[in-house]
Formats: C-alpha cells, sequence, structure tokens
C-alpha cells in the first residue's frame, strides 16, 4: 500500500524539479512528433492493407500478373472467368491524358492572363473563380456531366455521348484548377529582368511568352499537368457517371469504355468479399496505388529539374 | 538519439492506433447492441422484443426493406427493435451476413450462385428467406417500333449479331445496348432465364449497375434496349413482350412468363427471435398484400410455381 | 509588322480563353442554381426523403454532411496543425523530413476512392466499426490530414521570424513561442486554409460510399443521447451525405420528382460550397485588416 505513494511523491519531486520551461517543450515535442509519427504510420498502412488485399490472387496462383495488365478481356463471370485488365488501364490513360491535353492550354492561357496581361482582373476574377471550380464537388460534376454534356454529345456527334470525351471533358474541367495554379505560380517567380530585358530588346509580348516564358517555365508546367493527370487519373464518380462502362479498350473517343475506378465503383458492392473476382478488384486499387506513387516521382522528377 | 526517439514514438502510437481500434470496436458495440446479444433478453413468451437488426445488400431490394422496415418500427408492438437497411449490393450483403457484421444479407440471387467453388461451403452456413418474387422484362426506347421479341431474337441482340431494329421487324435504327455489370444479380438471372447464356460485353455498349440509370439511358438514347426489374418500369420505356408472353402477374405467376428470381434475405443460421420478429412481419398478409405489390413486387405466395437453385421451376 | 498582329492575335486568343473559362463557371453555376432553385424549400431542406412518393427532401443527409464536417475536423484540426508545427518549426533540414515531407505529397495524391476502400478495409470490417459516422470520418481525416498541415506549415512560415525570435529572447521555450506568439499570427491564415478545406470535405463522396454507406437510418431528432441508435449524433450509425444521396438518386431515384431532387441537391451543395468559400475570403481579409489597421 506504501509503495505507490511513495512513487508518486518521488515522481511529483522529480517534475518539480524539471523547470517548467522544458517541461512544456516537451509535451509539446511528443505532441508533434505523434502527429507526424500517426502520418508515417497511416500511409504505411494504407499500402499494407491495399497491397496485401490486391496481392492475393498472384499468391494465390490463381491470375498472372502478365495477364492482369496485358489481358484484353473481362469476364470475371465467365467459364473460365477471364481477368484482362487492360480494357481498364488503357480507358484510365486515354480519358485522364486527353483532360490534360485540352486542361493544359486553357491552363498556360489562364495563367498568362493572370500574370502577364491583366493581373489585376485576373487576381481579381479569374483566380477566385478557378478556385471555386476546385472547390465544386466531384458528384456535381457528374451530375452535370450526364445532363448537359452527355445529352449534347450525342446529339451532335454519332454514337451515345458516353465515352472517353464524355469523361475527358468532365475530367478537363476538373483538372483545370490544378493546372493552372501551379502555371501561375511558376509564372510569377519569373525575374522581373528577363521579361524586361526582352521588352527592352523589341520583342512583342506574344514573342516574349512563346520564346522565352514558355521554354523557361516548362518544366513547372509540365509539373501541374502531371499533376493534374494524377487527379484524373483517380478520380471516380464523375467519370463512372458518363464513361459508359462497356469494359473495352476503346477504338473511338466516342466509345464507352471503363476505366479502373468505374470499374470498382460498379462492381465492388456486387461481388462476395474473399472471392477472387472481389479480390481482383482489390489489385486494380493496387495498381491505382502504384501508379500514384508513379505521378509523385515523376513531379519530384520534374520539381528538381525545374529548381535547376 | 533523434531517430530512436522518432522510432519510439511511431511504435506508441502504432499502439494506440491498434488499441483505439479496440475501444471504437467496444463503442461501436455499447452503441449498438446487435441482436443476438440482446435476444436472450427478452423471453419469448410474448413479451416486447428489443434490440437492434441490421439488413445489408441489393439495391434493388432496399426500397422495399426500408419501407417496411418504417412501418415495423413505427407498430407499437416492435417499438424496442430498431431496423437498420443498408444497400451496398447484394455481394456485400453476403459477405457481411456470412462474416456476421450484418444479422441479414439482402441479395437477388441464390447464395450458392455468388459463394462458388472454395467459398461453397460459406453458402451452406446461410438460411434463405425468400420475401418476395420480381421479374424482369426487355425494356426498349418507346421509338423502336418493335414490341415483342423472341428468345432467338434476344439472344442475337445481346451477342452482337443483329445490330439494327429493322433485322427484328422494327425501325431502320441501330441498336444500343444498356447492359449490367457482369457481377450484377440482375443480368445473371437476365441471361439465365430469357438467353439461356451468357451474354457478351460488346465493345460501344453502356454498362450500368443502378436500375434507375439503365431506365433514364434506355428512355432518352435512341435505339436503346435494355433490362429492368419490373418495379423500375414507367412509361418512358416500352416495356416488350418475351415470345409474346406479357410480363403480367398473372403471367408471372403461373409460370409463363419466364423471366423472374426471388429477392433473398439470407441469415446466419436460424434467425434470432428479433430478426424473425420482423421476417415474419414481412411475410405478413398486411404487408404482402399492400407495400410489396404497390411496390411492384409479387408476393411470394401467390407464386404457383416455385425455382430451386439450379433453376428448375416445378409447380407448387 | 507581322510580329505585332501575331502579338494581337495572341491575346485576343489568351483573353478569349480567360473568357471561356469565366463563361463555363458562370454557365456551370447558372445552370445548377437555375435548375434546383425553384424545387428548394424550407420543406426540401428539413423533411426526410421519399422512395417512391413525391415530395422527399434531403433533411438527414444535410445534417449527416455537417455532422460529418464537424466531427472530420475534430481529429483533423489538431492532427494537421500538430504536424503542421512539426514540418514548419522542428523539422530539421534531413533525409527524414525528405521523407516525411513525401509522405505528405504521397498521402495527398491518393484518389480519394482507394481511401474509401482503405476505410472500408480497416475501419469497417477490421475495427468493426460497420458502415458508420465514425469509420467515414477516419478515412475523410485520411484524405484531409495532408492539407492541413501543409496549411498550417505554409501559415506558420508566414508568421515575421522577428517575431518568432523576440518570443525566444523573452526567455520562453520553443514550444511555448509557437503556442503564444506564432499560433495566433498564424490563425487567419490557418482559418482560412481550414475553411475552404471544409468545403472539399463536405462534397467528397466517393470515399464515403464504402465507410459511412449509403443509407441513413431513421432520426428522431428529439433525441439528443449519443449512444442511442436512434439519435442523429450517434457517431456509430450509417449515414448518408448530401454528395453521396446525389450520386444515389441520380442512380437508384425511384421517385417520380427524383430528376428535380438531384438538381434541388446539387443546388443546395454547391451554394454551400460557395458559402465556404467567400465565407473563408471574407473571413481572411476581415482578420487581416485587424491585424494590419488599414482600411
Amino acid at each position: 500500500m506504501n509503495s505507490p505513494v511513495k512513487r508518486e511523491n518521488a515522481a511529483a519531486d522529480r517534475v518539480s524539479h524539471f523547470p517548467k520551461h522544458i517541461r512544456e517543450e516537451w509535451v509539446g515535442r511528443v505532441y508533434v512528433y505523434a502527429c507526424v509519427a500517426l502520418l508515417v504510420v497511416t500511409i504505411f498502412s494504407i499500402v499494407w492493407f491495399i497491397a496485401s488485399k490486391g496481392l492475393t490472387p498472384f499468391v494465390s496462383g490463381a491470375i498472372r500478373i502478365q495477364d492482369l495488365l496485358t489481358g484484353r478481356v473481362w469476364k470475371p463471370e465467365g467459364e473460365p472467368p477471364l481477368f484482362g485488365a487492360l480494357p481498364f488501364l488503357a480507358g484510365s490513360a486515354y480519358v485522364s491524358f486527353i483532360a490534360a491535353a485540352i486542361a493544359a492550354p486553357f491552363g498556360f492561357c489562364a495563367a498568362v492572363f493572370m500574370t502577364q496581361i491583366a493581373p489585376k482582373v485576373g487576381r481579381r476574377v479569374l483566380q477566385p473563380a478557378i478556385e471555386l471550380l476546385a472547390g465544386i464537388p466531384s458528384v456535381v460534376y457528374g451530375f452535370v456531366g450526364l445532363s448537359v454534356i452527355v445529352p449534347f454529345l450525342r446529339d451532335t456527334f454519332p454514337g451515345q455521348g458516353f465515352g472517353i470525351l464524355a469523361g475527358s471533358l468532365v475530367l478537363s474541367i476538373m483538372i483545370l484548377p490544378t493546372v493552372t495554379s501551379i502555371a501561375t505560380d511558376a509564372l510569377s517567380t519569373l525575374p522581373a529582368g528577363l521579361k524586361e530585358g526582352s521588352f527592352a530588346l523589341g520583342a512583342t509580348r506574344w514573342q516574349t511568352i512563346y520564346r522565352l516564358i514558355l521554354p523557361t517555365t516548362l518544366p513547372s508546367l509540365l509539373t501541374g499537368i502531371v499533376l493534374g493527370i494524377s487527379r484524373a487519373f483517380g478520380e471516380a464518380l464523375a467519370v463512372q457517371m458518363v464513361i459508359g462502362n462497356a469494359p473495352h479498350v476503346p477504338t473511338s473517343l466516342l466509345q464507352s469504355a471503363a476505366t479502373l475506378t468505374s470499374i470498382i465503383t460498379l462492381e465492388m458492392g456486387n461481388t462476395v468479399g474473399g472471392s477472387l473476382h472481389n479480390n481482383t478488384l482489390w489489385s486494380l486499387a493496387l495498381i491505382l496505388l502504384v501508379m500514384t506513387f508513379l505521378f509523385v516521382f515523376i513531379v519530384r522528377l520534374l520539381e528538381r529539374r525545374a529548381k535547376r | 538519439m533523434k531517430k530512436s526517439l522518432v522510432l519510439v514514438l511511431t511504435l506508441i502510437v502504432a499502439l494506440t492506433l491498434a488499441a483505439c481500434g479496440k475501444n471504437n470496436n467496444e463503442g461501436a458495440a455499447s452503441g449498438s447492441p446487435s441482436a443476438s446479444d440482446s435476444a436472450p433478453a427478452s423471453s419469448a413468451s410474448g413479451e416486447a422484443l428489443s434490440g437492434t437488426i441490421l439488413a445489408a445488400g441489393s439495391t434493388a431490394l432496399q426500397p422495399l426493406v426500408e419501407q417496411v422496415s418504417t412501418k415495423f418500427m413505427a407498430d407499437s408492438k416492435y417499438s424496442g427493435i430498431s431496423v437498420t437497411v443498408q444497400g451496398g449490393g447484394s455481394g456485400g450483403g453476403l459477405t457481411q451476413v456470412q462474416g456476421g457484421q450484418a444479422d441479414i444479407g439482402n441479395s437477388d440471387i441464390f447464395a450458392e450462385e455468388k459463394f462458388k467453388d472454395a467459398d461453397a461451403d460459406k453458402a451452406k452456413e446461410l438460411v434463405d428467406h425468400q420475401v418476395a418474387v420480381v421479374a424482369i422484362a426487355p425494356v426498349a426506347n418507346p421509338n423502336v417500333g418493335v414490341d415483342n421479341l423472341t428468345k432467338q431474337q434476344l439472344v442475337d441482340i445481346f451477342s452482337g449479331k443483329v445490330t439494327n431494329w429493322k433485322d427484328v421487324g422494327g425501325a431502320d435504327q441501330k441498336i444500343v445496348i444498356v447492359n449490367r455489370p457482369s457481377s450484377s444479380g440482375t443480368r445473371k438471372t437476365f441471361e439465365n432465364l430469357a438467353l439461356g447464356g451468357p451474354s457478351q460485353d460488346l465493345p460501344g455498349s453502356i454498362q450500368e449497375d443502378s436500375s434507375g440509370t439503365v431506365k433514364k439511358l434506355v428512355g432518352e438514347t435512341p435505339g436503346a434496349i435494355g433490362y429492368l426489374a419490373l418495379s423500375y418500369l414507367d412509361n418512358t420505356v416500352k416495356a416488350l413482350k418475351y415470345e409474346g408472353v406479357d410480363a403480367s402477374v398473372e403471367n408471372i405467376t403461373t409460370g409463363k412468363y419466364p423471366v423472374w428470381a426471388y429477392e433473398h434475405m439470407y441469415t446466419k443460421g436460424e434467425p434470432t427471435p428479433v430478426v424473425k420478429a420482423f421476417l415474419d412481419y414481412l411475410m405478413s398478409d398486411e404487408i404482402q398484400k399492400s407495400d410489396v405489390t404497390d411496390m411492384g413486387y409479387i408476393p411470394v405466395g401467390d407464386m404457383k410455381v416455385a425455382r430451386d437453385v439450379n433453376g428448375t421451376v416445378s409447380n407448387k | 509588322m507581322k510580329p505585332k498582329i501575331t502579338d494581337r492575335i495572341a491575346t485576343g486568343v489568351i483573353i478569349g480563353i480567360a473568357g471561356i473559362i469565366m463563361a463555363i463557371l458562370a454557365g456551370l453555376i447558372v445552370y445548377l442554381l437555375y435548375r434546383g432553385l425553384s424545387h428548394i424549400s424550407w420543406h426540401f431542406l428539413t423533411s426526410p426523403p421519399q422512395s417512391f412518393k413525391v415530395g422527399g427532401g434531403i433533411g438527414p443527409q444535410l445534417f449527416n454532411s455537417l455532422y460529418l464536417l464537424v466531427l472530420t475536423m475534430i481529429i483533423t484540426v489538431p492532427l494537421g496543425v500538430g504536424a503542421g508545427i512539426y514540418m514548419s518549426e522542428y523539422a530539421k533540414a534531413n533525409k527524414l523530413t525528405g521523407f516525411i515531407r513525401l509522405v505528405v505529397e504521397v498521402l495527398s495524391s491518393f484518389p480519394s476512392i482507394v481511401i474509401g476502400l482503405f476505410g472500408l478495409l480497416v475501419f469497417v470490417n477490421l475495427f468493426h466499426m460497420k458502415y458508420s459516422l465514425a469509420a467515414g470520418a477516419l478515412a475523410l481525416t485520411v484524405f484531409n490530414l495532408p492539407l492541413m498541415v501543409r496549411i498550417t506549415e505554409q501559415a506558420l512560415r508566414g508568421v515575421p521570424r522577428e517575431q518568432k525570435e523576440a518570443g525566444l529572447a523573452l526567455g520562453l521555450s520553443k514550444w511555448k513561442t509557437i503556442q503564444s506568439i506564432m499560433l495566433p499570427m498564424a490563425f487567419p491564415a490557418i482559418m482560412t486554409g481550414t475553411i475552404l478545406a471544409a468545403g472539399r470535405v463536405f462534397g467528397e463522396a466517393a470515399a464515403l460510399l464504402f465507410t459511412a454507406g449509403m443509407t441513413t437510418p431513421k432520426l428522431d431528432f428529439t433525441n439528443w443521447n449519443p449512444a442511442d441508435p436512434h439519435s442523429p449524433l450517434n457517431p456509430f450509425r450509417p449515414a448518408e451525405t448530401l454528395a453521396v444521396h446525389i450520386w444515389k438518386i441520380n442512380s437508384e431515384g425511384r421517385a417520380p420528382d427524383a430528376p428535380e431532387i438531384a438538381a434541388g441537391a446539387s443546388a443546395v451543395l454547391i451554394i454551400i460550397v460557395l458559402l465556404f468559400n467567400f465565407g473563408a475570403r471574407m473571413l481572411g481579409r476581415a482578420i487581416y485588416r485587424k491585424f494590419t489597421a488599414t482600411k
């Protein structure tokens, strides 16, 4: 009975010998280190859990990795079941690259407008507008895509409206803010002397932009584009609502296609946990995860080049 | 020194996390005692039952169960019971009831069709409660100029052999197929009973999981064909006759119209008294004759034929 | 003469594109409001949805979205601020810091659906939370945390060095300096960033499909006991948020007025996001004015 009290007293003594500010410092430090540790734990558990689920089909020998990556036929309920994820890889790649191809010139022009042509109007009107675009939820984009873009495409072009083009258009608006904000940052940190020198040499504004600003900021612009692609690659609901979801490698822009994210949203709930079909969907999620790492890696490479 | 500190902290956080997980777990258990926990507390001798029921799964069955659960909870006899209904798809429902996370798993198809091969044993632990029958009809855009399709014509369309409506006696219009994802229960039913075999995922076809979207697409897209549960039909789409037979209630109950399936509510083992009370309520005439029929389903009791897992139809 | 003409054309094109972007945004918002506003009424905002009848509302969904946001922020803000303080004040320029920076970057670029699946695996299944607000809030925390870290770090870096040095010179501990000098200085920026992040959380759906679920049990809004399954405050009940509801209505909606409900709900969502945006901007400006005493 005595000993715990004694120990407590001893502890209290020791604490009182610590100057107050050191104790404070320690509490603070433990707190921030814990927060950071939590971040690290989170990321490792995400990778661990998704990977352990996603690797099951390969480990059990049911599917070979190369079959999943290069197979063109997705027939999980067939006899025998076929799990070819190439259609989804292709679909994801198509929509995100086309979206980036649309968003990149728009984003660059918007950035030029905000930094070189009309900074005041840009800051007061365009910048908030673009930030607003970033804030609009993806289901709302999907809703607009479904009720505006798809009917428009269906009436204008042959086909049903659903497909790669519809998905790319929706995504391009969604990633425009990412591309624009990074381009704007790059353009505004350009040394003023560079531009003035060019003007002094008699170059027009466009010549300056085209010959000088574009090449010098190119790595940063590319960073923005890669980040945009990365975001488009992982977007789920808006794309799923407008792309049509046929599991085929699309042969035209107007053809229904599927992406990694859309097939996961569609089929995850319909399959029973632990079945091969279900586990393969986790493999697709793992591919998404690996792609994220790849994109981050590319962005890092580009950033390093931009700094040089 | 610094690095070791970080290491130690990481470990602490990891442990705390694990502990948190446990706490949350307990929290969940105390926050919503599951039916099995509290069931023994109530006696079967007519005393009020109390507990909670979680039913998860099929989105096609979800509206019916939701509707009935609202009525059930409003009934003073069952005021102690709280029913929660979740979607998540047939597969999710079966997984959850099998794993014990849900009390009832709602499914559009037999559990045996989902738990296959290595998992076949899992289906044996589940007890099937067939609560309603749903018929599936081929539907088309109202302007295709066709109102009847034979089985062969359907097979030709869904395998891509026929691509224009004029080849099956309709307008000169390209056929647009609106199919379901390969994991869908509705698709499986339609394939087995209307087509007699698997359909193809044709390039250019559209796949949507939800009946609402399918209805919307078929209604809006010129030349579209799809299939819908009867409960979703309205005048924006045209229900086609199958082999000359209308998907009317009479034709379905007598077995003349073959494309129908049970809606299942699975429990793991025999249901607890609380779950049983809910299932009995759902099967009562009061509900079967009103809510079930109002929502476009057919009461199981009205069926003059029955079908087993293998698809064999027999007279009752 | 020719370069001048090209210059004019190019300038015209750039201004045109800026105009197009504005037009897209304006068109988007006008379209959503035009389609949805007529459907918004007090009844729509407060009553529960109807599966089959006309006249369903979005009351519980609206409440779920707000409650989930509050839960998420209660978890995210302390963690995010803590990690942000580390990044700006305690991190040394070494490999470990570089690694943590990478972690934050990767975490912020994970697709939200992957985070949702992770939530399904860990919070819903492993921790047995089932589909619940708590699981949803934790998934959203993973989604939002890197953003909070960045906001805090940038806000703290924006504090003038002299302020920090003055604190340290007074003999305050580093932590005390951060706590009572730097954080209050950085508060406006953190606040603005947090509100913007809140707008993002509010509209998130993909991560919630598999964690918070797609249904809402019958709620009894007179029962505020968080342990009761019917209480709106119970964090262990499933909850469908407004964004998820829009997704579901667009696909499974069977009420005759489903398109109007989807439009109305989208309009409500967009209005709330606009409010978050303008709110953050105005608050930031107001606090800035107060601090700098300019007009």
